[in-house]
């Protein structure tokens, strides 16, 4: 959560709100937030950390862990409309990657201003397509695969 | 939904389920037992929680932000190492 805490000033400047969850108790979170994320990055965690000490919130996410009794790594960006535009779950041990979170956020936003569709490994200012008819079968006219890296 | 008294327990909600079942996938709850409904292009699932915001602790619900972007994180555990 560190790291996205350190991000918190970038996804604030893009309009996003970030809620934690984790089946600790909101206790532990005060506690975590003092002796250790505030530590990491400057003024720690910026924003709710919440508390779901039934799972019950992770079950209706489906990332509810039974045998282990905790909420696993799953992440949702939804959108103004309360929509889920994109999840991603990890078990424990591999952390996320704040970084591709970011374009992912990036990619609804402009796919919902503009209209347009954005390809695989889309960064801001880099070309987008326009579905529709004409477009069919002439992707490789207007888009190289060495966009996507 | 004001800053809550600091009692040892504070009842939250947990998942809403949504009154018009149209309106988006529903949390079926049977004999206690919540099934996932989560979905992409689905409506996320409303719940209200209590939690921990700079010094304070306050009940949240998902439904308090609509209108903006959100960006929800499960995770396994404070103090754990990832």
């Amino acid at each position: 959560m560190a790291a996205v805490a350190a991000q918190a000033g970038e996804l604030t400047k893009l309009g996003v709100q970030v809620l934690s969850v984790s089946t600790d108790s909101r206790f532990t979170h005060k506690i975590w937030q003092e002796e250790e994320l505030s530590k990491m990055v400057p003024g720690g965690v910026p924003f709710p950390m919440l508390s779901d000490q039934t799972g019950a919130i992770g079950r209706i996410y489906g990332i509810y862990d039974e045998a282990a009794g905790v909420d696993i790594r799953g992440r949702f960006i939804i959108d103004p409309d309360g929509i889920i535009q994109a999840m991603e779950v990890l078990t424990p041990p591999v952390g996320r990657n704040v970084t591709e979170l970011i374009r992912q956020v990036k990619a609804f936003q402009h796919v919902r201003a503009t209209g347009e569709v954005t390809p695989s490994g889309w960064q801001p200012g880099r070309p987008t397509l326009t579905p529709g008819p004409d477009l069919a079968g002439k992707v490789w006219k207007q888009w190289k695969v060495e966009n996507a890296f | 939904m004001g800053e809550t008294k600091d009692g040892c327990v504070q009842p939250a909600g947990g998942p809403i389920p949504q009154l018009q079942p149209e309106a988006g996938p529903v949390a079926e709850t049977q004999r206690g037992e919540t099934k996932m409904v989560a979905r992409v292009g689905q409506a996320a699932p409303d719940f209200e929680a209590s939690g921990y915001l700079e010094g304070g602790f306050k009940n949240f619900k998902l439904s308090d932000f609509k209108g903006k972007w959100i960006l929800l994180c499960f995770y396994p555990g404070d103090f754990t190492f990832v």
